[in-house]
């Protein structure tokens, strides 16, 4: 609750210091304001749970774990975005302002009890995003990416208030633990046909969110047109948070498991089909990370479809592990893709990295390791997330999937180690890239946390 | 406590050396793999055949879930400890000769290698083994792919993909043993041994152990990774690969596969048999023609393990012994004939038999060394190979008869493309790439006297090593007949 609070005050006085002729204090504040929202989420912990607005909003140490991912992800993005000081046309106050509005948008849907708080969260979260991924004003393809965000999310969107009316008809409530009495006693058909369909209506919108085939269309163009600093907010917070809202929405409908679970299975299997077989033919290492993003959120459909004890642990621990190592993967593609820019625009392809280990052997294993963790290879995180979907996966006995999850997961070692292959066994130009001490530290401490955690997920464990 | 030491004391080796810098790398490297090998030769003083797994560890690693960080060392285990400690400091020395940029990077590698395998033979939980099953891989991907010839990218990412592929198969069985496990679930492996699966689940781990297992070896039809890699690796890489990583695969498959899916034997052992059987003549073959010294000598090392694999899963003791005393044999005269490659390269720039020829005349020592190692590969009485192998045939033998005879035939097709890399690169005339050949310098030596001195002992007095195993082999066997 705290962080919600404060995040719009903070969201408000971001645009008042903006009026201030310094840009230079926005960075410094805004990481201090998220600073403080991530202290204070920590507030409640162990003490919940507790309810807010006429039981609309909850607060729990599930929803506290999830928050704390949400920040923390924003706190590291924010510290690597430098301030938008490189470019003229930018307005700081604007993006980080909406970035700590999206936040409470995030948060809610973390910690929502009842669907109208859903929806107004995914709104928060979603208006926000469209305007920052149209931010580079001067450039078609954020233009454009913008553009096609704001349609399809906005159908997407249609989806899923048409679903929570169907729902509201069927159940006579928004609230989720009327939704969960009414699937535990599934009454005669003809209510029950409007419950069915309302809830496949919901799913589909939120699956449009977290870019799950066969609704992902919009994520490679948009992912690369949005300035990559909002590719990697995008592809942190908004999934964390739309798959924290799936899983409390299907946690309330266990009941009719029965029904769901072969729908979101089916899903599943075709997101990792997509994401990886997707991922392999890229030449742009953001287009293929836009897929991997895709890739990951199959791994993470397979947890929700198992729904078993360890799928909580195994979501969060997961969404962490990714964060982590996506925030790292782009923050070392700002860079490098910075310095080797044709033309004014930035390099992004594979060949960009040639040679890095040379040139900054410092980023080539901040690279390397976020790649292994992708991919899921021992000792990061990455490793011990993929291991906890699997096992709540095989503790629903539902080994079949597992199996496809793993000839996916040698897919994605293919296109993982392209890059690293790039930095460590080509020969690039010997010119040095310089990383500004303060981004340095982000990116060595979401490293430090990647091994850490891949090496003693216990630690983790007794966190939650 | 002491597996704990032989596991961490590398990768504190390897750190050091990494951070030491280039000037003192080989050196710091060296007298890590030493003290290494210290430390697994007191182990061995202090180990006692009969007591089972000893100076193990155990702690809580994902405490929820069973999962602990738990090793220990049985007979089995330590014939490895001591395989894989007694050869990484020969193969660290056997790089001395050659300047390689970033040695520093180049010999840590190696040291971080060495505290996987460990981990790997050690490993008494089945998490903990599969996390350096796969570790194990990532310091010798970097080695060859950074310092090897000029196709490496290319090889070793075959190499990599291939056995990652393997090995997650591995994964999902081992996460659906843990399942099968009773209670809150544990995944010790001394518990998957316990457990009663139905015939037809048995079968499907079997596949998924045995495609782990066959890539890592590798067993026909999963080698083709392998001839490509063992030459375009840096010879450093190729030891470890052949000396001791392909170990992994055997080690496997006595430690897991065997005791945990007898049924699964039952039913399919018969195929795998028969895949190691062709393995055995396909690589010799092969190897026969080959005249790139190196890819020779992979390949023969592919025949050797499918005669491993072959004994192993005729789950006899005579098999089984035989392939713990081969993995013992094969892993010395590999490294040694790699060296010798390597040595012949390093003076005269090419490895192709057809370029050699006469090098004896100016290099009686290196001919001597060449000609043991050598007899050694070839099985002859009174060298290590004879040993092993001798076992190996006689379990085929007592498994199918008709088996036994074809597998047999490794030791004539053996026998010719040994004797013909000796004959072609050694005798006959001078060729002009061979001209002004230096003989073995004394760093050279050192790398291959102590290997010879091995091939002698295990030729003459294998029941030093026989008798470490045995107790842990019976018990395994009584595990599977059970």
């Amino acid at each position: 609750m705290y962080p919600i609070i404060l995040l719009s005050v903070f969201g408000v006085l971001t645009l008042f210091l903006g009026f201030s002729k310094s840009k230079n204090i926005l960075l410094p504040s805004t990481l201090l304001f998220l600073a403080l929202a991530l202290g204070s989420n920590f507030i409640d912990w162990g003490k919940g749970p507790f309810l807010y607005f006429d039981d609309m909003l909850r607060v729990d140490n599930l929803t506290l774990a999830f928050n704390g991912i949400v920040l923390l992800s924003a706190f590291m993005i924010v510290a690597i975005s430098g301030g938008f000081q490189d470019n003229a046309d930018s307005e700081p106050a604007e993006y980080y302002g909406l970035m700590l509005f999206s936040l409470v948008g995030a948060i809610m849907m973390i910690g929502f009890d009842h669907l109208i708080m859903l929806f107004i969260g995914v709104e928060i979260l979603s208006v926000a995003m469209y305007v920052l991924t149209g931010s580079n004003k001067r450039n078609l393809r954020s233009n454009e990416a913008a553009l096609k965000y704001l349609l399809m999310g906005a159908f997407a969107t249609g989806f899923m208030l048409f679903g929570m009316t169907l729902l509201y008809g069927a159940t006579g409530s928004f609230n989720l633990v009327d939704i969960q009495g009414f699937a535990s006693n599934m009454p005669a058909a003809s209510q029950s046909y409007i419950f069915y369909a309302g809830l496949l209506l919901l799913l589909i919108g939120m699956l449009f969110k977290v870019s799950a085939a066969p609704f992902h269309f919009w994520t490679p163009d948009v992912y690369e047109g949005a300035p990559t600093i909002f590719t990697t907010f995008m592809s942190t917070v908004v999934k964390t948070a739309g798959f924290a809202a799936l899983f409390r929405l299907l946690n309330h409908t266990f009941a009719i498991y029965g029904f769901w679970w072969i729908v979101i299975a089916a899903i599943a299997v075709l997101t990792l089909l997509v994401g990886n077989i997707g991922a392999t033919s890229q030449n742009s290492f953001k287009r293929m990370l836009a897929y991997s993003g895709i890739s990951h959120a199959g791994y993470l459909l397979i947890a929700l479809t198992a729904l078993s004890k360890p799928t909580q642990n195994a979501i969060i621990f997961y969404s962490l592990a990714y964060s982590l190592s996506t925030i790292s993967a782009f923050g070392v593609l700002m860079l490098v893709s910075k310095e080797k820019s044709i033309e004014g625009q930035p390099n992004e392809r594979y060949e960009a990295f040639n040679g890095l280990a040379k040139q900054n052997p410092l980023l080539a294993f901040v690279l390397a390791v976020s790649m292994l963790s992708l991919a899921g290879i021992p000792l990061t995180a990455g490793f011990w997330g993929k291991f906890f979907i699997f096992t709540s996966a095989a503790e629903r006995g539902i080994i079949w999937i597992t199996v496809i999850a793993v000839l996916m997961s040698t897919i994605g070692i293919y296109y993982y180690f392209r890059v690293i292959i790039s930095s460590y066994f080509k020969e690039g130009d010997t010119v040095r890239i310089r990383v500004a001490p303060f981004y340095q530290i982000i990116l060595v401490l979401a490293t430090f946390l990647t091994i850490l955690f891949g090496l003693a997920p216990g630690i983790f464990e007794k966190l939650i | 406590m002491l597996t704990l030491l032989l596991i961490l004391l590398p990768i504190a080796a390897g750190v050091i050396t990494l951070l030491a810098g280039e000037r003192m790398a080989k050196q710091l490297a060296l007298v890590g793999g030493l003290a290494s090998l210290g430390v697994a030769i007191f182990t061995w003083l202090q180990f006692d055949p009969a007591a089972g797994s000893q100076f193990g560890f155990k702690y809580a690693w994902v405490a929820s879930g069973g999962i602990s960080f738990a090793a220990g060392i049985d007979g089995i285990s330590l014939l490895l400890v001591l395989l894989t400690t007694f050869l990484t400091p020969l193969i660290i020395l056997s790089a001395f000769k050659n300047e390689y940029k970033n040695p520093a990077a180049f010999y840590s590698l190696i040291l971080f290698m060495e505290a996987a395998l460990i981990g790997v033979f050690t490993a008494t939980d089945a998490f903990l083994f599969y996390l350096f099953f796969e570790a194990a891989l990532i310091p010798v991907y970097f080695l060859a792919a950074i310092w090897g010839g000029e196709n490496r990218i290319k090889v070793t990412f075959k190499f990599f993909i291939y056995t990652i592929f393997g090995s997650l198969f591995m994964f999902v069985a081992l996460v659906y043993l843990y399942y099968q496990t009773p209670g809150t679930h544990t995944s010790e492996i001394a518990a998957f041994y316990q457990l009663q699966l139905s015939s037809t689940a048995q079968g499907y781990v079997f596949w998924a152990f045995f495609i782990a297992f066959a890539i890592k070896m590798p067993l026909f039809p999963f080698h083709t990774w392998q001839p490509d890699t063992y030459t375009e690796s840096p010879t450093a890489a190729t030891m470890l690969l052949s000396g001791i990583m392909l170990k992994m695969g055997v080690y496997g498959l006595i430690r897991l596969l065997l005791p945990i899916v007898p049924l699964g034997m039952e039913q399919w052992g018969f195929l795998a048999m028969i895949l190691s059987v062709i393995g055995i003549i396909y690589g010799s073959i092969i190897a026969i023609q080959q005249s790139d010294m190196k890819t020779l000598i992979a390949y023969s090392s592919f025949a050797h393990v499918g005669l491993m694999a072959a004994g192993v899963f005729s789950s006899s003791l005579n098999g089984l012994q035989g392939a713990l005393i081969q993995m013992l044999a094969h892993g010395i005269n590999v490294i040694g004939l790699f060296f010798i490659v390597d040595i012949i390269y390093s003076r005269t720039k090419t490895r192709y038999l057809d370029q050699l020829g006469g090098i004896t005349q100016s290099t009686p020592h290196l001919s001597v060394y060449f000609m043991i190692l050598l007899l050694g590969s070839v099985a002859l009485p009174l060298t290590n190979g004879f040993v092993g192998e001798f076992l190996l045939l006689s379990s085929v033998f007592q498994y199918k008869g008709w088996l036994g005879a074809v597998a047999g035939l490794t030791i004539i097709l053996g026998s010719v493309y040994m004797l013909r890399l000796f004959q072609k690169s050694m005798f006959g005339p001078k060729s002009k790439w061979v001209e002004g050949f230096q003989d073995l310098t004394a760093s050279e030596r050192a790398v291959l006297l102590p290997l010879v001195i091995m091939v002698f002992w295990i030729g003459i007095y294998p029941s030093t090593f026989l008798k470490i195993t045995e107790p842990a082999v019976n018990q395994l066997l009584q595990l599977v007949n059970n």
